[in-house]
C-alpha cells in the first residue's frame, strides 16, 4: 500500500510510471516558464560527473553506460509518459547499430552519416511498427511488441549483411565531420557524451511540450482527450516515432564506439534490460533511466566473469522492483525530498 | 512421389515435426489462455516452467528412480505447487495495479529460474529416454510415425480437448468463466475468488510443466528450452485472440503445420512465419481470430 499517498481514491489500479509523472506535472505547473531550479542542479550534476569521470573511471566503460543511459530515456518516454510498456526496444537498438555498421564499414560513410542513416533506419522501423501496434494497449502491446522484435531478431539473424552470429566487426570510427578524429578514446568519449545530452533534452522537451501534455492527458483519461479534439493515436504513434528514433541514436552511437554490431542488441534478452534499467531508476523520473542505465552497467561489468549470475541478479532485481520498489532509485529520492526529478 | 518438386516423405516428415511443434504451442498457449482469462497476467515465466517440468522429470529419473510415467503425473503437480507458492507470496500483491507489473514479475522469474539451472547445468541438453513401451514406430507405407511422437500429439489433443471441456461445459468451469466476466459479483454469491484464482494459476503452470515432460525426450533436457519457445507461444496467442480457450488450441496446432509447411517450401521464413501472421491477422483482426473484441 505504499502508493496510497499519490494514488487516485477513484482509480484502484495504479497505472505504470503514474504516480511519480503526475508529480513531474504538478512541479511543471509551478514553474511554467523555465526549467525548475532542482532539475537545472541535477542536470548540471549529470554533466559535471559525466565530464569528470573519464579521468578517473576506464572511458569505454563509461561509454557503454551512456548509450544505454540514451537508449533508457527513449524508453521511458514510451512507458513513463504514454503509458505503453513496449518489450521490443532492443530492435531499434539493433537495427540502428547494424546499419551504421553497415554505412561505414561496407559503403566507407563518414562517422556522422553512418549515425544520421542507422538513426534513420530505427526511425522507419519505429513508424512501421508503431503504425501497426499503437492501437493495443497494456499487456497486448508489450506482447506484439515483443514479437516483432523477435521477428526481426529472427531477420537479422538470416540475413547476408548483418553476419549472421559474428556480427559486423571492426566498424572503423572514422573521422567525425572531417575534423575529429575517433580513434582517439578521449575524443570518441566526448564525442558520446554530446549525442547522450541532446538525446537527453530531446526527450526533456518533448516530454514539457504542450506534446507532452497531451500525451499524459491521453494517459490520464484518453475519453477526455478524444472528446477536447485529440488524436490519441496520432500522438501515441508521434511519441512511438520519438522513442524509437532516439533508441536508434543510442544504437547507432553504440556501434561506433565498440566498433561492432552483433546479435545480442537486437535479442529479447536487450528489451528486457531497458525495461529493468528504467524501472531500477524510476519508471516516469526525468533522471531515473539515467541512474538505472549506470547502475545496471556497473552491475553487470563486475558480475561479467560470473556468467550465469548475471541473468540471476537481473532478475531478483526485477522481482524486488516490482514488489517493494516501484518507484524506483530517482522516484523514491524525488518523493523524499518532494521534488519532481 | 514429389508435390512442387518436394518429395512426399520429406513433406510428410515436415508436417508431423509441424504437428509434434503444435502440440507444444497448444498446451502452452492453453496455459497462458486460461491465466490470462482469469488474472489478466501474461506469464512471463511460463517458458521458464516448461523447462523446468522437463527437469523435474529428470530429477525424478536420476533421484528417485521414478521414469516417464511418474514425471507425467509428478512433474505437473510439483511445478504446480510452486506456482500456487508463487501467486500466494507475491503475484497476489500485485493485483491492485497495473497488469504490466504481473507481467514485469514474472519475467524476473523467468530470467532467475533460468539463470539458475544455466548455472547448475550449463547450456548444453541432457539426454532423456524415451519409455520403452513408446519406443519403434509404425510404417504407415507413406512414412515411418515414431510411437512417442504419435504419443505425444494424441495425448496432447486429449489434454487440451479435456481442459476445453472443464471449462466449457461442468459448473465449475461456469465459476471460472463467470470470475472472468465479473469477479466482484461472484464473490459476492459466495463463490471463493481468490482460491480459484490460485488454483488456476498452479493449474496453468501444470500445464506448462506437462509440456515440458512431454518435450523431454524429443527435445533433451536444456535450461533454455523455454526462453525463445515462449514468444512463439506468446505470437500464437496473440494470434488466437487472449483468454481464448478454444482459439490458443486451434491456433496452436494450425500455426505448428503452418511452420512445418514453409520448413519445406521457404525454409528461410520459418522462424517469421508466425510472426507474419501475426502482424496480418492484427492489421484484419485486432483481438485475434477467436478472440472477442474488448
Amino acid at each position: 500500500m505504499s502508493d496510497a499517498g499519490s494514488t487516485d481514491v477513484q482509480a484502484p489500479t495504479v497505472r505504470v510510471g503514474g504516480p511519480v509523472a503526475d508529480a513531474t506535472a504538478r512541479g511543471a505547473a509551478s514553474d511554467v516558464q523555465g526549467i525548475p531550479r532542482h532539475q537545472l542542479v541535477a542536470f548540471g550534476v549529470m554533466v559535471a560527473f559525466f565530464v569528470v569521470a573519464p579521468f578517473t573511471v576506464y572511458p569505454v566503460f563509461l561509454m557503454k553506460a551512456l548509450c544505454f543511459a540514451l537508449f533508457a530515456c527513449a524508453f521511458n518516454l514510451l512507458i513513463g509518459y504514454v503509458g505503453l510498456l513496449s518489450f521490443g526496444h532492443a530492435v531499434f537498438l539493433g537495427s540502428a547499430g547494424y546499419a551504421t555498421a553497415h554505412a561505414a564499414k561496407v559503403w566507407g560513410l563518414p562517422p556522422e552519416l553512418a549515425i544520421v542513416f542507422g538513426t534513420a533506419v530505427a526511425a522507419g522501423l519505429g513508424l512501421l511498427i508503431g503504425a501497426l501496434t499503437i492501437r493495443s494497449r497494456g499487456i497486448y502491446f508489450a506482447n506484439i511488441t515483443l514479437a516483432f522484435a523477435q521477428m526481426i531478431y529472427f531477420f537479422c539473424l538470416q540475413a547476408k549483411f548483418t553476419g549472421g552470429e559474428d556480427g559486423i566487426q571492426a566498424v572503423p570510427r572514422g573521422t567525425l565531420f572531417g575534423v575529429l578524429d575517433l580513434s582517439r578514446t578521449y575524443t570518441i568519449y566526448f564525442v558520446t557524451l554530446a549525442i547522450f545530452l541532446l538525446g537527453f533534452l530531446v526527450a526533456y522537451r518533448a516530454i514539457h511540450s504542450p506534446f507532452g501534455q497531451v500525451l499524459k492527458a491521453v494517459r490520464e483519461n484518453e475519453p477526455r482527450a478524444v472528446s477536447l479534439g485529440y488524436k490519441p493515436e496520432h500522438y501515441k504513434l508521434l511519441a512511438f516515432v520519438l522513442s524509437a528514433t532516439l533508441a536508434g541514436l543510442a544504437g547507432s552511437t553504440k556501434a561506433l564506439v565498440f566498433q561492432l554490431a552483433s546479435l545480442t542488441d537486437v535479442h529479447w534478452t536487450m528489451s528486457g534490460e531497458v525495461v529493468l534499467m528504467t524501472l531500477l531508476g524510476g519508471l516516469g523520473t526525468v533522471f531515473g533511466p539515467v541512474v538505472g542505465a549506470l547502475v545496471l552497467v556497473t552491475l553487470e561489468h563486475y558480475l561479467a566473469q560470473l556468467g550465469a549470475w548475471v541473468t540471476i541478479v537481473q532478475g531478483a532485481i526485477f522481482v524486488i522492483c516490482v514488489l517493494t520498489f516501484r518507484r524506483g532509485v530517482v522516484g523514491e529520492l524525488a518523493r523524499i525530498l518532494r521534488k519532481p526529478l | 512421389m514429389t508435390i512442387f518438386g518436394v518429395p512426399l516423405q520429406a513433406l510428410f516428415g515436415q508436417l508431423l515435426i509441424g504437428l509434434i511443434n503444435g502440440s507444444f504451442y497448444a498446451l502452452l498457449s492453453l496455459g497462458l489462455s486460461v491465466i490470462f482469462g482469469l488474472l489478466n497476467i501474461i506469464n512471463f515465466a511460463h517458458g521458464a516452467l516448461y523447462m523446468m517440468g522437463a527437469f523435474v522429470a529428470y530429477f525424478l529419473l536420476q533421484y528417485a528412480g521414478l521414469g516417464y510415467w511418474w514425471a507425467l503425473v509428478l512433474a505437473p503437480i510439483i511445478v504446480g505447487v510452486l506456482g500456487i507458492v508463487i501467486e500466494r507470496t507475491m503475484l497476489k500483491r500485485l493485483y491492485h495495479l497495473d497488469h504490466l507489473y504481473g507481467l514485469l514479475l514474472t519475467f524476473g522469474f523467468a530470467l532467475v529460474i533460468q539463470g539458475v539451472f544455466r548455472h547448475e547445468y550449463g547450456s548444453s541438453g541432457i539426454p532423456y529416454s524415451m519409455p520403452a513401451q513408446l519406443t519403434g514406430g509404425q510404417n504407415l507405407g507413406f512414412m515411418f510415425l515414431p510411437n512417442y511422437r504419435a504419443w505425444v500429439i494424441v495425448f496432447s489433443v486429449a489434454v487440451c480437448l479435456g481442459t476445453w471441456f472443464v471449462i466449457e461445459r461442468t459448473k465449475l468451469g461456469a465459476y471460472l468463466r463467470a470470475a472472468t466476466e465479473n469477479p466482484t459479483l461472484v464473490r459476492a454469491f459466495g463463490i471463493n475468488v481468490p482460491r480459484m484464482i490460485t488454483l488456476t494459476y498452479g493449474f496453468g503452470v501444470a500445464l506448462a510443466a506437462l509440456a515440458g515432460v512431454l518435450a523431454a525426450p524429443i527435445y533433451q533436457v536444456n535450461p533454455l528450452m523455454g526462453a525463445d519457445l515462449i514468444i512463439v507461444v506468446f505470437a500464437v496467442v496473440v494470434i488466437g485472440g487472449m483468454g481464448s480457450i478454444m482459439g490458443s488450441v486451434v491456433t496452436g496446432f494450425t500455426l505448428g503445420l503452418v511452420e512445418g509447411f514453409t520448413k519445406v517450401f521457404y525454409p528461410e521464413a520459418s522462424n517469421t512465419v508466425i510472426f507474419v501472421i501475426m502482424a496480418l491477422v492484427l492489421m484484419v483482426r485486432p483481438a485475434g481470430l477467436f478472440g472477442r473484441t474488448a
